[in-house]
């Protein structure tokens, strides 16, 4: 990241702004989420009034105190001039108005446009739909944070609460930098689905990492934890035996062995390695149980996905019941953050293989590793 | 500080001095020594050759030059702009009690203040004498064999067990199979941390719905690896485990050893004993507890205490009773050596077992249940407060000496915080709460621990001042959000508090990283 530096020799910073007016309509009237024409024509039927253009501002507006060396970026009209206006803040609007009912592409616009401007960080006020038109237009090329806005907020990029998310974008902004970064994962879920299966991991953005609550008392910040889960994913690579199967599953966690290991499919991605060597990439169902025939010593690393603890049935379906039928339940490596296990809403991890007698294969304590040397028993069940 | 239930008004002295280096005029004394007497000088020869010629500094060191009214003027002004410990202090997870003047007066006789720890026996019979008394009341305590007093804080002590833990598998031939210490994720953070430090591997139990992890969480990570269990009980969210007993049977069982961190033993002194319960160690916290002045980590004491099964392996020196006189075993074939030099700090120890003794058995028991009793009342006072709630609200046993509260209702529906209440707290003259030890598993956490000290009007002032600041936080949040106002300093601008080229912690360093600042005026405070 490139600063511009004031006269006093303090930074000047650049901040983006994404509304999406229309987020969280639905949900104040009872409908799942607002994405969809017709959905949004019954909330406004139903009398729904849009908050997000509140919210946004009053995140925004805990950005005061950088006042005379910050630069809002912002899309024309209800997606961010209209908010920025009136709270003092040196502001540039970028493009034309969006048509007067904003859609996902304009938010996706809005987005690129900020991105390619250089912004130090993106706030958008939306829910897990803005999240992933934010990540489709720029995924990790700018850091992001969400001023939570919407109806269904199961991704991890967003701030507990409005004014946090200020905060934390205050923080950020007063000393940015890439050690103050964490991946957090974008969801989508099906509202129209059943049960707990709706829930898929559908990407990564980078966003602030919240330092520690004491910051004024001590600083010890984000840094413990990645520093703990790399040095995890390097322990986990030298540990890998020789003539042993390994399965990497899905998500940021994984994905730090899998760097390691040069083999990356993407976050998403189920990819195998054999003597620390890429045997197969992408993987699906048919794939891994054909690797599974030839190399039954095995063994599949999982990270866990989310706020809502899922560990299987999640974003890697690929790692099926017959899959995991194959590895056998102690053939599992659970790795993650202590404080995203600890965060989790219930302190206790979900299966969901569609198989009931593999679910109850799985449940029971498990260990997680969250550093070397370190685990956290945590229950596992459906 | 009763004040007839009414709000006082607090203004914290402001004094706004330069640093003392940066004070004072060339040629200032603060003590001017008389020449040398003529005869002295002859038979010393020059007092400049007193100091070896390779010794001597090529420069004098920059100190700077000041009266001795001055630097104690300046020290005093400094003292009363500290921002704690003169209110109202009910700083949770340390157990705040007064530390009696006569302790200070007994630490300060020559018995105690001169004793060299190599000195004959002989003649420190009385400080061994002090030293034994308090093992023996520690030992009745807590049904343990030995106590060591070596240890500077609690997680030396913590760290005490695992040496020992770890000479008790050596010698058993076990300690390579032998490689994990269990723990539960609110036992306190040095419990894990001196397992990895003594190079276990630790395994952390997770909360279940009780507010503890359950038997069977415990049953499914015990083995044959099992080195220890170490566990802090109750809590620092005051539960207590009642299923206790029988997780030191499944340890037993599976070949482990149990400590008990017994640093919250406030709630409970007097009422059970760790060895009765089966622990096979356990520490208390003088500095806490016992009534000695606090000071973690250095001139603290953690005092341990072990079944007569490790008692071979405790740090040495150990001060043995033998007929009428008290002598010092200062080694032992099995012993982990030292965690510390020498004993410990006697000082505290002595001040401890004068608390102790004055308390007696009875005054114990009965702190114990005025700090259950203080604390159950200030819950009911303090959950009637709008934005308050605690932590595992479903649980319907009651806390013991402290519970965790959590400000989360009041920060989302106010966007105030915990630390911006525990800033504007202080604008009335009480002391900030503790908030909680690591991991924060409680939204916006405080934990406030009135012990048996506090009266009920420092206890009420205290809830009144919460009550207020959360009143504040609804009607006007700004006014929180910018506390404190009436304190010495407003806020640190936290910015680029872990960048190291900004913060210094010496003087010397803060001239290499931010030059000089402007000349101060000699004699600084003037007025
Ligand atoms: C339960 C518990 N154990 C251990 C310790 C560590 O003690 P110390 O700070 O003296 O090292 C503390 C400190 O408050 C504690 O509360």
């Amino acid at each position: 990241m490139d600063h511009q530096v004031d006269d006093s020799g303090r930074r000047r910073s650049t901040v983006g702004l994404v509304v999406n007016p229309i987020a969280g309509m639905g949900g104040r009237v009872g409908l799942g989420g607002t994405d969809g024409d017709a959905r949004l024509r019954r909330a406004r039927e139903l009398g729904a009034e849009p908050a997000a253009p509140r919210l946004a501002a009053l995140a925004l507006g805990r950005l005061a105190p950088l006042r005379d060396r910050l630069t809002v970026l912002v899309a024309p009209g209800p997606m961010g001039a209209a908010v920025s206006a009136g709270l003092g803040l040196a502001t540039t609007v970028l493009g034309a108005p969006p048509a007067a009912a904003t859609s996902a592409a304009d938010s996706r616009a809005a987005a690129t446009a900020i991105a390619a401007a250089g912004a130090d960080l993106l706030l958008f006020a939306g829910g897990d739909g803005t999240a992933r038109d934010i990540h489709d237009a720029i995924g990790g090329a700018v850091p992001v944070l969400g001023v939570p806005a919407g109806v269904k907020m199961y991704s991890g990029v967003f701030a507990r609460n409005a004014a946090a998310a200020g905060d934390a974008a205050l923080d950020f902004l007063s000393a940015p930098g890439p050690g103050r970064l964490r991946a957090a994962e974008v969801v989508d879920v099906d509202e129209d689905a059943d049960g707990p299966g709706r829930v898929r991991l559908y990407g990564e953005l980078r966003v602030p990492a919240e330092r520690s609550r004491l910051l004024a008392a001590k600083s010890r910040g984000a840094g413990d934890a990645e520093a703990d889960l790399d040095r995890l994913a390097a322990a986990v690579v030298a540990e890998m035996e020789p003539g042993r199967l390994y399965l990497l599953g899905p998500g940021t966690t994984i994905g730090r062995i899998k760097e390691r290991l040069g083999v990356d499919g993407g976050p998403l991605s189920v990819d195998a390695v054999l003597d620390r060597a890429a045997v197969g990439s992408g993987l699906g169902e048919a794939g891994l149980l054909a690797l599974l025939d030839q190399h039954p010593r095995a063994s599949a690393l999982l990270g866990v996905v989310g706020g809502q603890g899922s560990l299987l049935g999640r974003g890697n379906q690929q790692l099926s019941a017959a899959v995991l039928r194959r590895l056998g339940a102690d053939n599992l490596t659970v790795l993650a953050a202590a404080d995203k296990l600890l965060a989790l809403q219930t302190q206790r991890l979900h299966v969901d293989t569609g198989d009931p007698e593999v679910d109850r294969m799985l449940s029971g304590y498990r260990r997680v590793r969250v550093a070397p040397g370190r685990t956290i028993v945590i229950e596992v069940g459906t | 500080m009763s004040n007839g239930g009414r709000e006082r008004r607090y203004r914290a002295p402001i004094w706004d001095e330069p640093i003392v280096m940066e004070m004072g005029a060339p040629g200032r004394r603060g003590f001017v020594p008389p020449a040398t007497d003529p005869e002295l000088a002859a038979a010393t020869g020059p007092r400049e050759d007193l100091v070896p010629a390779a010794m001597r500094r090529a420069e004098p060191p920059a100190l700077p030059e000041l009266t001795e009214f001055e630097v104690q003027r300046h020290y005093l002004h400094l003292a009363q702009e500290t921002l704690g410990m003169l209110g109202v202090n009910l700083f949770g997870t340390c157990t705040m009690k007064y530390n009696p003047r006569l302790g200070e007066h007994l630490t300060a006789r020559p018995e105690i203040a001169a004793v060299h720890p190599l000195q004959d026996e002989d003649t420190m019979q009385g400080t061994l004498a002090a030293i034994h008394g308090l093992d023996l009341i520690l030992r009745e305590l807590s049904g343990m064999d030995q106590f060591v007093f070596q240890a500077g804080g609690g997680a030396d002590a913590a760290y005490t067990n695992t040496c020992v833990t770890r000479a008790y598998y050596a010698a058993r031939g076990e300690l390579e199979r032998r490689d994990e210490v269990i723990t539960t994720i609110q036992a306190h953070p040095c419990n894990a941390a001196t397992a990895a430090a003594a190079g276990f591997k630790v395994v952390t139990l997770t909360l279940e719905e009780d507010g503890y992890p359950s038997v069977e969480q415990l049953r499914a990570a015990v083995s044959e690896r099992t080195a220890a269990l170490m566990v802090t009980n109750p809590d620092d969210m005051g539960i207590y485990n009642p299923h206790i007993k029988e997780w030191v049977e499944i340890v037993h069982a599976a070949g482990g050893l149990c400590f008990y961190d017994h640093a919250n033993f406030n709630g409970v002194m007097g009422k059970l004993r760790a060895r009765e319960l089966g622990f096979d160690a356990c520490m208390y916290m003088l500095h806490k507890t016992f009534g000695a002045p606090k000071g973690g980590g250095g001139p603290a004491v953690g005092a341990y205490g072990c079944a007569a099964e490790l008692v071979p392996f405790l740090p040495r020196p150990l001060v043995r009773r033998e007929g009428g006189r008290f002598r010092l075993e200062r080694d032992a074939p099995q012993s982990v050596g030292k965690v510390r030099e020498f004993w410990g700090n006697v000082p505290q120890i002595v001040k401890a077992y004068g608390w102790a003794r004055a308390m007696g058995g009875d005054g114990i028991e009965a702190a114990s249940d005025l700090s259950v009793l203080a604390n159950n009342y200030m819950e009911d006072r303090l959950l009637a407060i709008r934005g308050v709630t605690k932590s595992h609200p479903q649980i319907g046993a009651r806390r013991l000496e402290m519970t965790r509260y959590s400000l989360g209702t009041l920060t989302e529906e106010t966007g105030v915080t915990v630390l911006d209440v525990e800033n504007r707290m202080v604008d009335y003259g009480v002391d900030a709460p503790w908030l909680s030890h690591e991991p924060w598993i409680v939204p916006e956490p405080f934990t406030p621990e009135p012990g048996e000290l506090w009266s009920i009007e420092d206890i009420d002032y205290w809830i009144d001042t919460l009550a207020r600041v959360c009143e504040e936080a609804y009607a006007d949040p700004e006014l929180v959000k910018t506390a404190p106002h009436e304190q010495v300093i407003h806020r640190l601008d936290a910015a680029r508090i872990d960048d190291p080229d900004y913060w210094a912690t010496t003087w010397r360093a803060y001239l290499r990283k931010h030059g000089p600042r402007d000349r101060v005026p000699a004699g600084a405070s003037g007025a």
